[in-house]
């Protein structure tokens, strides 16, 4: 019988999620730094729903539990859309959304590896259009915010959406940087006097700025890892600092900074953690650069035309649709052939 | 100045290393078997030679149980143009030509030739060749008798690779050492113990290739090879280079390795001979040396016998020795072994059972314990995450290819270059997910095979029919006229009947005449068919050759490229048999046309019909099975519409005879070439 090779030196799918959730605790930790413990509930959340909805699927789908759920596949999911919301959205936000994630768009399509659109992202997305008012609700930073809320003031605002007594929302939340800039600019100001408000930072938002980094941090920790290539992180960032760079030339009173761009938003998680899901993503190394860049280009244009702050999730959804066309276009030239 | 520049650029060339994509590295568990040094082995109470040690032709048996046989005497010889012959490999007396287990995946018994040693290992009377004298023609010619294949595993018959008679336009000879698998270390204790031999053998075969240049690719963790190497061509003053190539698996891959070498890529549809490059593994060029400067045939080679056993050791081998033999040599296997893997942990397989014989493309064995090759995990979903493709020394996308194959979607596959594939198994080493992508693949190039093949029948078939049903068509036609024409001829005589002359001659007469005139329509008639004829023959001929130039094309992309010369001669015999048999006709169309028609065509020709068409019958009940015989059968079927007369009949029969003979053997030929499959690659 021919069964070769027997050997094998690959580290296993769950392996390679470990070390995904665990670039991801820098980010984590900056976030509870800066914005306080909520965060930590959300993931806990997020977590649960979606071991549940993981293993009910599987279930019901006559397919073996164990072995599926310890790919973490499922929890990294949950906790790249507990990081994508509002922290102290009330808990069955996180839960709808996991729960969408896990299920509609993970399970109906066949499950760990059939999936063409990235689940956190179709949560987010379904979260999004569905309840917009608590998807804005930003928690300020602390050191921002007019009253910090303390963690188990968080803990019972997710829970009970009971703030303190005394304490109006508005003096917990804030517009986020790319909100405010959006709101602003509206408003006929410019980028230079809008940019000294309180709520921006050296890079993006103050506080956030250092998520954002942390993130980055984590990203290199995969690349160095070798769990994700160079392509698609480096065709991210140069194709949104390329493209904000453009428009800022043009006119720098209306157009933010390609570093504010860059350490804003979700643009650090999904350079590293998002589009690098390589189920919804495309292969080819080419296919890679187009798909980064053309995130990269969508998420810009909705920041500064569309309707919403960021764009990120949009973008995303959107470029999953041409992953097959990519890759159909983008095949590398084989080893003794022509182009 | 500038000299100085160009040297040193000379000089960087000559070691520079050009990379491949991909590659993996393995562990190598190369050490434990290269300890000791090699070691011989008694002579076994038995050996057994299978016909199939190498790729093409069985070769024919030569001898009859109970002969007496001395070693090195040629018990089977090479039959057709890729074939290997077979050696005794002790002297002894032969005691069965049966079917026996040989070392093959498929665990299929077949031919072997059984010897029982005498134990005196006596010599058949050598004869060294004084081959730096002596006509390049001639020595190629007497490597068919050497049993010599590529020893690198490929086993591809060394003389055909040699057939160039100096001018083959190889410039460069590529000498492979790199030896990339894990644990297989032959090549390197061959290296290490008998490197005048190689460099030897290296003269040798540039001198029958005339090539200007060689280079020897060594991987870097063979240091010790690669000194006794170097120290050996500065002792015997040769011109060759060599070149330490990172121990990157699967550098030892014919294709890769000259692209390490030299930066060529050789073409996916060319031999590497089209670009002027040949390459010969190490232990081959020593079997060269051995043939031409000792007499000595092909009859042992170095094996790696290693993994689990007690002792892991390179023995010198005779061919047909028990597997089982070796292992003892080497301490006995160990008490958890499972099972043998012959070759090596990437690209070998599961020997069916231990009791098989060491044959020439045994270049390792390695005892297999669950706790050295665990089973692998159950295969989860393919992530896409494209390790596999980063690893793929073609560059081929093996998760597209995975998905193709999976859903059966072979064309697609074919589109994205499955038959590139080498098999090397770097796509499964890598998979997270524990996915034997590469039997994905195998059973992907067995079913496009297969389908083709189907194919290519069906459309013989349809073709035939259509034919067949046209000349039915034009037959009933040809009947109604005659019968029309006889009528008006028999109205004719009537009236001439009235007129009251003599009947009976008159109606002979007229008859002739009748005949006569039938003959002459009929010749102008024929003329036009023949003519018609001919050009479906021609067209005909034009898309056999077509064909045969798209079926050669398809075994190129099943990477038989070395043996294409077969294929290429039986596609000329082909061509040749097509040739004749068309001039045949055309002679026989002048004949017609020249008014030589045969007479009463229609009464002589319906019991010949009839058995030309019970003939035809049974060809395409046969021809459904060997399509390559039913294209020939079509071309003689051609002559039978015409063939009218019983002699032109019998010409046809003895015609299509041949045909079939040549057929059948072209078809075996193909058979066998498409069997040699991506390993011959491996030289």
């Amino acid at each position: 019988m021919n069964r070769s090779p027997y050997i094998s030196n690959a580290p296993s799918v769950g392996s390679i999620m470990f070390k995904v959730l665990l670039a991801l605790v820098p980010g984590i930790a900056a976030y509870v730094w800066v914005y306080g413990g909520g965060i930590l509930v959300t993931l806990i959340l997020a977590t649960i729903t979606a071991l549940i909805a993981e293993a009910a699927m599987l279930k019901l789908r006559k397919r073996p539990i164990q072995p599926f759920l310890m790919d973490y596949s499922a929890v990294l999911t949950a906790w790249l859309l507990a990081l994508a919301i509002p922290p102290i959205a009330p808990w069955w936000l996180i839960v709808v959304g996991t729960f969408f994630a896990i299920v509609v768009a993970k399970h109906l399509y066949g499950g760990l590896g059939y999936n063409p659109f990235n689940p956190a992202m179709i949560g987010y997305a379904v979260l999004l259009i569905s309840f917009p008012v608590l998807m804005t609700k930003w928690p300020a930073a602390l050191q921002l915010a007019q009253t910090p809320l303390s963690f188990g003031d968080q803990l019972h605002l997710i829970f009970s959406g009971v703030l303190p007594q005394g304490v109006q929302i508005d003096a917990v939340t804030s517009a986020t940087p790319l909100d405010y800039l959006k709101t602003q600019l509206m408003l006929k100001h410019e980028v230079g006097s809008i940019t000294q408000a309180p709520v921006f930072g050296v890079l993006g938002g103050k506080g956030n700025e250092w998520v954002t980094g942390a993130y980055l941090l984590g990203g290199l920790y995969l690349w160095q890892q070798k769990i994700i290539s160079w392509h698609l992180p480096t065709a991210f960032l140069a194709a949104l600092a390329m493209i904000s760079g453009v428009f800022w030339l043009v006119n720098p009173a209306h157009f933010a900074s390609p570093l504010f761009h860059l350490f804003s938003g979700a643009s650090m998680l999904c350079a590293f953690f998002i589009i690098t899901d390589p189920v919804s993503g495309p292969t080819t190394p080419k296919g890679k650069l187009y798909f980064a860049a053309g995130v990269a280009v969508i998420a810009y244009l909705i920041r500064v035309y569309g309707g919403y702050p960021d764009g990120i999730a949009f973008a995303v959804i959107f470029m999953n649709i041409c992953v097959p066309l990519i890759d159909a276009h983008t095949q590398p030239r084989v080893f003794g052939h022509e182009k | 100045m500038n000299t100085i520049v160009n040297i040193a650029k000379l000089f960087k060339s000559a070691k520079e290393i050009f990379p491949f994509h991909g590659g993996v590295h393995p562990p190598e568990n190369k050490a434990q078997s290269t300890q000791l040094p090699i070691g011989q082995l008694p002579i076994p109470e038995k050996i057994v030679l299978p016909l199939r040690q190498h790729v093409g032709n069985i070769p024919k048996v030569k001898v009859s149980v109970g002969d007496y046989v001395l070693k090195g005497q040629l018990i089977a010889e090479a039959e057709g143009t890729v074939s290997a012959a077979i050696h005794a490999s002790t002297s002894g007396i032969v005691s069965a030509v049966s079917d026996a287990i040989i070392p093959h995946p498929s665990g299929l018994p077949d031919r072997c030739i059984t010897i029982t040693p005498d134990g005196l290992d006596k010599w058949i009377e050598k004869t060294p060749q004084d081959w730096r004298n002596a006509e390049r023609k001639s020595l190629v010619a007497s490597l068919r008798l050497s049993g010599i294949v590529g020893l690198g595993g490929a086993t591809f018959p060394t003389h055909i690779k040699l057939r160039a008679d100096g001018k083959s336009g190889v410039h460069t000879l590529v000498i492979n050492a790199a030896e990339c698998e894990p644990y297989i270390t032959c090549d390197d204790m061959l290296m290490r113990e008998r490197a005048d031999e190689i460099v030897k053998g290296i003269t040798i075969a540039q001198y029958l290739l005339g090539a200007e240049k060689v280079i020897v690719g060594v991987e870097d963790n063979k240091p010790e090879a690669a000194a006794g190497l170097k120290s050996a061509i500065s002792e015997l003053n040769a011109q060759i280079q060599v070149k330490i190539v990172p121990t990157l698996y699967p550098s030892g891959d014919a294709r890769r390795l000259v692209h390490l070498v030299l930066g060529t890529e050789i073409p996916y549809d060319k031999r590497s001979t089209e670009v002027g490059l040949q390459v010969f593994n190490v232990a081959t060029v020593v079997a060269l040396y051995r043939y031409f400067e000792l007499g000595e045939p092909s009859i042992s080679r170095i094996v790696s016998m290693t993994g689990n056993v007690q002792n892991p050791q390179n023995f010198e081998v005779l061919f047909g020795t028990p597997m089982l033999h070796l292992v003892q040599a080497a301490g006995g296997a160990k008490a958890n072994t499972t099972h043998f893997i012959m070759g090596g942990p990437m690209m070998g397989f599961d020997l069916p059972t231990a009791e098989v014989p060491i044959t020439k493309a045994a270049n390792c064995i390695i005892a297999a314990s669950p706790s050295l090759f665990a089973p692998p995990p159950p295969a989860m979903p393919c992530i896409r995450c494209a390790r596999c493709a980063d690893a793929c020394p073609v560059n081929l996308q093996p998760q597209e290819l995975y998905w193709f194959a999976k859903s059966d979607n072979f064309e697609k596959a074919n589109d994205y270059k499955l038959f590139d594939c080498i098999e090397c198994g770097a796509c499964s080493y890598v998979c997270p997910s524990d996915i034997p992508l590469v039997q994905y693949y195998r059973y992907a190039k067995s079913e496009i095979i297969a389908l083709d093949k189907a194919k290519e029948a069906a459309d013989l078939a349809r073709e035939r029919n259509d034919f067949r049903l046209a000349r039915i068509e034009r037959e009933k036609q040809e009947r109604a006229q005659k019968h029309a024409e006889r009528a008006q001829a028999g109205k004719a005589e009537a009236a001439k009947t009235e007129t009251g002359t003599k009947a009976e001659p008159k109606i002979d007469q007229s008859d002739e005449k009748l005949n006569t005139n039938n003959g002459l329509s009929s010749g102008a008639d024929d003329a036009k068919k023949a003519a018609i004829a001919a050009a479906i023959e021609r067209a005909k001929a034009l898309k056999a050759a077509a064909k045969s130039e798209s079926t050669s094309e398809a075994t190129t992309e099943q990477k038989v490229k070395p043996k294409k010369s077969a294929p290429d001669d039986d596609d000329a015999k082909k061509a040749l048999i097509a040739a004749a048999i068309e001039r045949a006709k055309a002679q026989k169309a002048a004949a017609l046309a020249a008014g030589n028609a045969p007479k009463n065509v229609a009464d002589a020709a319906e019991p010949v019909k009839k058995e030309i068409e019970e003939i035809e019958a049974r060809r395409q009940s046969v021809g459904l099975a060997e399509p390559k015989e039913a294209a020939l059968n079509k071309e003689t079927e051609l002559i039978k519409p015409n063939n009218t007369d019983a002699a032109a009949d019998k010409q046809a029969l003895i015609a299509a005879a041949i045909a079939r003979a040549k057929a059948q053997k072209a078809a075996a030929d193909a058979a066998k070439s498409v069997q040699s499959d991506s390993k011959t690659e491996k030289e």
